[in-house]
């Protein structure tokens, strides 16, 4: 079971139809992805890497080729048992982090859990959410609405509504593309700490700087995989940001 | 399967209270919304009280014209295609009285009716009035009472005495508020004596006030008023409310045979039976009610159509929120269930305050009118059954269309 890879495409296909053109947005993919592993897709506009997430994310049903999550197919699958596979086995996280407004961070992070089957109770919704919360360093602010907080605090509480139902495998779809750089290390150095905790995590980005941080990059173009490399030492964001609070003293005495 | 209704119903209620929230949040706009639907159920309730008042006060003269009635009335006479109206032909004889109450056994009271206007003369005053001759029974018959006096005797019907029993508007023309008993009036220039004050008893079917008029024995008023043979009238009671068709079927036969009818000829005479009124109007205010509670509904559809043009708006306007919960794992069937929810729980609370105000609408219209609108509880029972209806109806598409968006257009929509 554990051996199997987490995700597997086979000849991965999806085509649209925009009027009289045929969009081939993702042309053959065939590729694993391993339990534990932390992968960046990257590519231009139009690379087919949002599909390719979509379709990761069982948002979306691939028009040829298969997908199998931790071994199952996705062929053929209705919106309600892929609605089922979301909530327990996949976290989202958005470059426009998406959480409900007007809604507590404490809500939007119980948010997936009304929705777990079998049902979790109140009590452990609650707990858990606020384990969540604390777990992305956001224990003081569960009652601050996404209004309230900026936009680092906003993508952790998403990161943490990400997490709340155990979920073997995060996307996130440029988690760091409305974050200044310093907040993208941050984030970054949480999604180091989650994988290293034996989270799959699976990001899509165009920011070298940002992919740097991975284990392995996977460059897609036109529809299909351009170069799929190992990243043999990836960089810490927590050693990136000791660095920086190094520098920043120094650079506000002189 | 018991355990996926069980995760079904647990779902209902989470589902529930994230409606009640969306809800609350949009106060205003709730209520606005809602505003159809109490405007519809509130119309529906007092209309239907309304209908419901007016066929009991209806139902309440009818039945006041007297217990198990049966009027026989002389034809009408005609002359070159004109009709005299009921009463004014010479058939019904006192042999004919006689006869029925010989003869049809099931007859308990009985009341030869002589009708004439006349001018009435008491002291200086005068008061022109319906004077009518009836038997003693007469009282017992119409289930009409004296307030003073008493109602005059067999002997003085037989010996055609001059004595008369006076309506109370009558009385208070004549008489003023003084007592009328024993004092003296004149008709036709002669001279009676009121022996009986009648209780006041309204305006009677047709609208003909019953309180205006002087009862004499009916000899009387046959020898001493009008000189006829022939009377207007027959009232009758029957000995119960079963017999009322078998009693008028007898009396029909009797009296065509009396009169020599054959088989061709049409009866000269009528019977007016007061069950059979009676059913007759209650059927007409019941259409009256139904036509209310008809047009009252179409208020409710439109409260309907408001619904759901606010939960299409509130779905395009929420898109993005729908698209979170599709991706973070809500079922199609969740969504569907949220929507709908928020849709009744509209529509029913619309219901309940329409109740309230259909109530209290109600009130007001018995406060301004002479007869009091009756609220039943299964108007309000149908009012909150057809509120759900529509919430379910008109939420339907709405929450079907949340559930069936495109999550990754959902969450992309601005």
């Amino acid at each position: 079971m554990s051996s199997t890879p987490l995700i597997q495409l086979r000849q991965l296909a999806k085509t649209y139809q925009t009027g009289d053109v045929t969009v081939h947005a993702v042309r053959g993919v065939t590729l694993d992805i391993a339990r534990g592993e932390f992968v960046a897709f990257m590519g231009t506009s139009g690379s087919g890497k949002s599909t390719l997430m979509n379709t990761l994310g069982c948002l979306d049903q691939p028009t040829g080729g298969d997908y199998l999550l931790d071994g199952a197919g996705m062929a053929g699958r209705n919106r309600q048992q892929l609605a089922v596979l979301r909530n327990r086995k996949i976290g989202f996280v958005f470059q426009s982090f998406n959480l409900l407004a007007r809604t507590s961070a404490l809500e939007n992070v119980e948010l997936p859990m009304l929705y777990a089957v079998p049902v979790i109770s109140r009590p452990e919704r609650r707990q858990r959410a606020i384990a969540a919360l604390a777990k992305v360093g956001l224990a003081q602010r569960q009652d601050h609405h996404p209004s309230q907080l900026s936009g680092g605090q906003q993508q952790r509480v998403a990161i943490a509504r990400a997490l709340v139902n155990r979920p073997e495998l995060l996307l996130a779809d440029e988690p760091t593309g409305n974050l200044d750089s310093r907040t993208s290390i941050e984030i970054m150095a949480l999604f180091q700490e989650l994988n290293a905790s034996g989270i799959t995590i699976v990001m899509v980005t165009h920011e070298l700087d940002i992919a740097a941080y991975c284990q392995r990059v996977i460059v897609l173009r036109d529809g299909a995989v351009l170069s799929d490399t190992i990243n043999d030492q990836p960089r810490s964001a927590l050693a990136e940001i000791r660095r920086l609070n190094d520098l920043a003293p120094a650079a506000t005495r002189s | 399967m018991l355990t996926t209704l069980h995760v079904f119903l647990l779902q209902s209620w989470q589902t529930g209270f994230i409606a009640l929230r969306a809800l609350r949040r949009n106060r205003l706009r709730s209520c606005l919304t809602a505003l159809g639907i109490i405007i519809g159920v509130a119309a529906v309730v007092a209309m239907v009280a309304v209908g419901n008042g007016a066929q009991a006060s209806i139902t309440a003269q009818v039945s006041a014209l007297g217990e198990n009635l049966l009027t026989v009335f002389a034809g009408s006479k005609r002359s070159g295609g004109v009709s005299a109206g009921q009463g004014s032909a010479s058939t019904i004889t006192l042999a004919d009285v006689k006869a029925i109450q010989r003869e049809v056994t099931d007859v308990v009271a009985v009341s030869p009716e002589i009708s004439t206007s006349a001018q009435a003369i008491a002291n200086s005053r005068n008061w022109s009035t319906t004077i009518a001759g009836e038997s003693p029974e007469y009282l017992q018959i119409r289930d009409w009472k004296l307030t003073r006096g008493s109602m005059f005797t067999e002997r003085e019907v037989r010996s055609a005495a001059k004595v008369a029993v006076i309506g109370s508007k009558t009385a208070l023309e004549l008489f003023g508020p003084l007592n009328p008993v024993g004092q003296g009036v004149r008709i036709k220039n002669i001279p009676f004596v009121i022996i009986g004050l009648l209780e006041s008893k309204g305006a009677g079917m047709g609208g003909q006030n019953q309180d205006d008029r002087l009862i004499i024995p009916y000899t009387t008023a046959m020898k001493r008023l009008t000189g006829d043979r022939y009377l207007r009238s027959v009232n009758l009671q029957i000995r119960d409310a079963g017999r009322m068709t078998i009693a008028q079927d007898q009396i029909t036969g009797l009296l065509r045979q009396r009169h020599r009818l054959t088989a061709g000829d049409s009866d000269d005479f009528n019977i007016f039976n007061q069950k059979d009124i009676a059913e007759t109007v209650s059927s007409v205010t019941g259409i009256v009610k139904l036509l209310l509670g008809a047009i009252s509904s179409l208020s409710l559809v439109v409260g309907g159509i408001g619904i759901m043009n606010i939960m299409l708006v509130s779905v395009t306007e929420r898109t993005r929120e729908i698209g979170i919960r599709i991706a973070v794992g809500a079922q199609p069937a969740a969504i569907r269930l949220q929507f709908l929810i928020e849709a009744i729980t509209l529509s029913l609370l619309g219901g309940l305050a329409g109740v309230l105000l259909g109530i209290i609408a109600a009130r007001l219209v018995g406060a301004v009118s002479n007869f009091q609108p009756i609220v039943t509880l299964d108007s309000i029972a149908l009012a909150f059954g057809v509120s759900f209806a529509i919430g379910v109806f008109f939420g339907y598409y709405p929450a079907r269309k949340a559930a069936a968006l495109n999550p990754i257009e959902a969450l992309r929509y601005e």
